[in-house]
């Protein structure tokens, strides 16, 4: 294999037969691998003893497939050996090479297709089949579309390495939850304004709040981490984001616990709920009820959530404090020589993004209409982070398209059940959703190690507006 | 001789300790009002220590540094203000600061004292005008109403900021990168950075301008050029100018005052012509036995 290796590298045409030679040594080192870890399987029979059960299928299919792609490989190689200049890196999604006015061209397009996309899958698939594509594609990627252009303002553009962001998501789910079904604010408001009010803006009074009091927490947590830098800075928010958790779990009397917190009311129509009562929204729009039509509202409006977060984002880069953000990523000892506060600017990143953080979580609350720990584990964390680096740390269309990848992404590989038919029908395909996943991460990172989107655009300019290679963009210390 | 008359900046019995090595030991110097000043000697002097104390990246062990922005600190102000505690004090027109007390950004935001960085620090990742704006954070701060006014889009905002512009411009032009605003600091060539980091300690409008080896890694035309840039800020500004420098063309060509420190102690203060004059000095920068010093200043040697 290392001798592949070598002429591949050196790029040395390589003969069919030599290739195919040398596929059958990977095939056989597959071969030897699969025996003591695929081969056999220990199971119980009838009378609970232990059984070897032989698995010679998958195990044929397993070197048939390190034989073709060896095969491929190494005739790939080949192929690009034999152009005259070899290309490493193919500049898709560059921006460098996209215009001003195509990027523009893209960002309305997509809009355009955004607002569009429900009616587009009703028209598709249909009121039943729709109901998937709304809602664990639509609603769910654009919630991690908002949740990772809110880590992007601390990770991207400040250049804080924050591995505890779901702790502000939970924050804001449990904000959400707890102030909207509970029954003291429900009974006061109903005195001070009527009885009509909470179950009708209940919703757009705690969405706010939640936002407020996530990016509370934000500063809370960020008083005392922000003196440190780097690994240290990643390992206590990591830790804060297990706290938060450890304290929905334990505090069962306000919390619920494992249990969680079911029940949780759902958002209204600007006052008119989402029933089939005569007071409804299908009742007084004047069409038939159907529970579509929630789905639907809940896709335009976390829609415009996320939206409302990229304008603050895109303005707040423009403003001083925004640049001096990335100036702070850039260099903060340079900041500190030119009067800039760092630590309240540390502060104010780290409230922004916690405080969108918030507001996802609220929305994720009224949407489930139960939330519980378990959602706002470490993984949620991991899987933010890497949409903002697989994006381009600070590239607002490329997080958005990271988290169409990666969320999209997984959710498409639910439906893996084509591959039944290769490996026999006792496969179970959703078990290596996330091994294929992080495949897809370490080959993209090898493609792209900056991101999809690596160049940043200037906040102004003089005469003409030039990307920045990301080459020169720093990463931050902490 | 202003250090003595017409002091900015006094420095008092400074020392600044590490464990158990002493870089600064008792140094005491004043820098004139609208002098450039040079602090040589050689390396592991303890210069860039007395900066970094100066702009507050070091906390010094002991030692008192009095900054008074116009006209000359009344002895009873400054030893009132040091009593008090407070950091600062503002008298009508004047305003007196304790550098040492107060921490790196607020000496460079209230003190208004800018500094460069021997090896340079640039944004590179941002633009050459990005990096002489990010230089008037304060003043766009208050601008945009600390980003709540901003936010909506004020006008009073986009007026700061074209005039954060029209200063950016300006020093643009003057350090004669105009054409290579909108390219990336990191992709400029070296002298450029030199002179760009200047510019932007410039635009965070100093009275007091630390320059760290600004001349280091130029070359004599390149030299020349910032001497002549340091002459302008120091003529057309009355920006006082700081700063540490091994190249004597520099020092000797431009500099108004030069103290020279080894092993963290004072050996020589005074006009460039003093100094170069000095046998302590010779002494020092030529490696001579103590008895050849006295030699030297006995006029027996050449």
């Amino acid at each position: 294999m290392a001798g592949g290796e070598a002429r591949g590298g050196q790029h040395q045409p390589i003969g069919l037969l030599a290739a195919i030679w040398d596929s059958c040594k990977t095939a056989l080192l597959a071969l030897g691998l699969c025996i003591p870890i695929v081969l056999l399987r220990t199971d119980q029979d009838f009378s609970n003893q232990l059984i070897l059960e032989p698995r010679v299928g998958l195990t044929l299919t397993l070197v048939g497939i390190a034989f073709a792609a060896r095969l491929v490989w190494l005739l790939a190689a080949n192929w690009t050996a034999r152009r005259p200049t070899p290309v490493t890196r193919v500049p898709i999604l560059a921006g460098m090479s996209v215009s001003p006015e195509a990027a523009r061209r893209f960002a309305i397009g997509g809009l355009i297709f955004l607002f569009a996309y429900p009616m587009l899958s009703l028209a598709l698939v249909g009121p039943a089949g729709s109901i998937k594509w709304i809602d664990n594609f639509g609603i769910q990627i654009l919630i991690y579309v908002m949740l990772g252009w809110g880590l992007n303002i601390v990770v991207g553009l400040a250049g804080l390495l924050d591995l505890g962001y779901v702790a502000f998501y939970a924050v804001g789910a449990y904000s959400y939850a707890l102030l909207a079904s509970n029954d003291v604010v429900k009974d006061f408001m109903a005195e001070m304004i009527g009885p009509w009010f909470w179950p009708a803006w209940g919703f757009w009074l705690c969405l706010p709040v939640a936002g407020i009091l996530a990016a509370f927490w934000g500063i809370i947590l960020g008083f005392p981490v922000l003196r440190l830098r780097g690994d240290y800075l990643a390992i206590v928010t990591l830790a804060f984001g297990e706290i938060i958790r450890l304290v929905l779990i334990n505090w069962v009397d306000v919390t619920g616990g494992y249990a969680g917190i079911s029940g949780i009311p759902r958002p209204s129509f600007f006052g008119l709920p989402f029933n089939a009562s005569d007071e409804g929204f299908a009742a007084t729009v004047g069409i038939e009820f159907s529970p579509l039509h929630r789905t639907i509202f809940l896709f335009y409006l976390i829609l415009v959530l996320a939206l409302i977060t990229n304008a603050v984002t895109i303005r707040l880069r423009r403003l001083p404090v925004g640049r001096a953000w990335e100036a702070l990523r850039e260099d903060e000892i340079a900041c500190r020589s030119l009067g800039i506060n760092t630590t309240n600017t540390k502060l104010t990143a780290f409230a922004i993004g916690a405080g969108f953080g918030g507001f996802a979580g609220a929305f994720f609350a009224a949407r489930q209409n139960f939330i519980s720990p378990e959602s706002f584990t470490f993984l949620e964390s991991a899987v933010i982070l890497a949409i903002v680096v697989l994006g381009g740390m600070g590239s607002q269309i490329g997080v958005a398209i990271a988290a169409i990848a990666m969320i999209g992404g997984t959710e498409l590989l639910r439906e893996l059940d084509w591959l039944k038919r290769i490996f026999g029908a006792d496969f179970d395909p959703t078990q290596y959703r996330m091994l294929l996943f992080g495949l897809a991460m370490v080959i993209i990172m090898i493609w792209r190690p900056r991101g999809l989107i690596a160049n940043r655009k200037p906040t102004l300019f003089l005469t003409t507006r030039r990307a920045i290679s990301g080459d020169l963009v720093k990463e931050g210390h902490g | 001789m202003r250090w003595e008359t017409a002091p900015l900046l006094e420095i008092e019995h400074l020392t600044m300790r590490f464990g158990g090595l002493i870089a600064v030991n008792d140094v005491s110097f004043a820098a004139g009002r609208g002098d450039i000043t040079a602090i040589i000697g050689p390396n592991g002097a303890g210069k860039t220590t007395v900066f970094n104390c100066i702009t507050g990246f070091y906390k010094p062990t002991s030692g008192r540094m009095v900054m008074s922005h116009t006209g000359n600190a009344a002895a009873d102000e400054v030893a009132a203000l040091t009593r008090s505690g407070a950091r600062f004090r503002r008298y009508g027109e004047n305003a007196l600061f304790l550098l040492e007390r107060m921490p790196d950004f607020e000496i460079a935001a209230k003190a208004r004292v800018a500094r460069t960085f021997q090896n340079i620090r640039l944004f590179t990742g941002m633009t050459a005008l990005e990096n002489l704006i990010v230089a008037q954070h304060n003043t766009l701060m208050e601008a945009s109403g600390w980003t709540v006014l901003g936010l909506i889009g004020l006008p009073r905002y986009t007026r700061a900021e074209h005039a954060a512009i029209e200063r950016a411009r300006y020093w643009l032009d003057l350090i004669g990168l105009t054409a290579r605003a909108d390219d990336s600091a990191g992709s400029l060539p070296y002298g450029d950075q030199r002179r760009l980091e200047i510019a932007r300690a410039m635009c965070s409008d100093p009275l007091l301008l630390c320059l760290d080896e600004p001349a280091a890694g130029l070359n004599p035309r390149e030299s020349a050029e910032l001497n002549k840039l340091l002459k302008t800020i120091q003529r057309e500004h009355g920006t006082s100018i700081l700063l540490i420098e091994h190249d004597m063309s520099v020092v000797m060509g431009i500099s108004d005052h030069v103290v020279v420190l080894e092993y963290g102690i004072k050996i020589s203060d005074g006009t460039p012509e003093h100094v170069r004059n000095d046998p302590k000095v010779i002494a020092a920068y030529l490696g001579v036995e103590d008895d050849e010093v006295e030699a030297v200043a006995k006029g027996e040697l050449p």
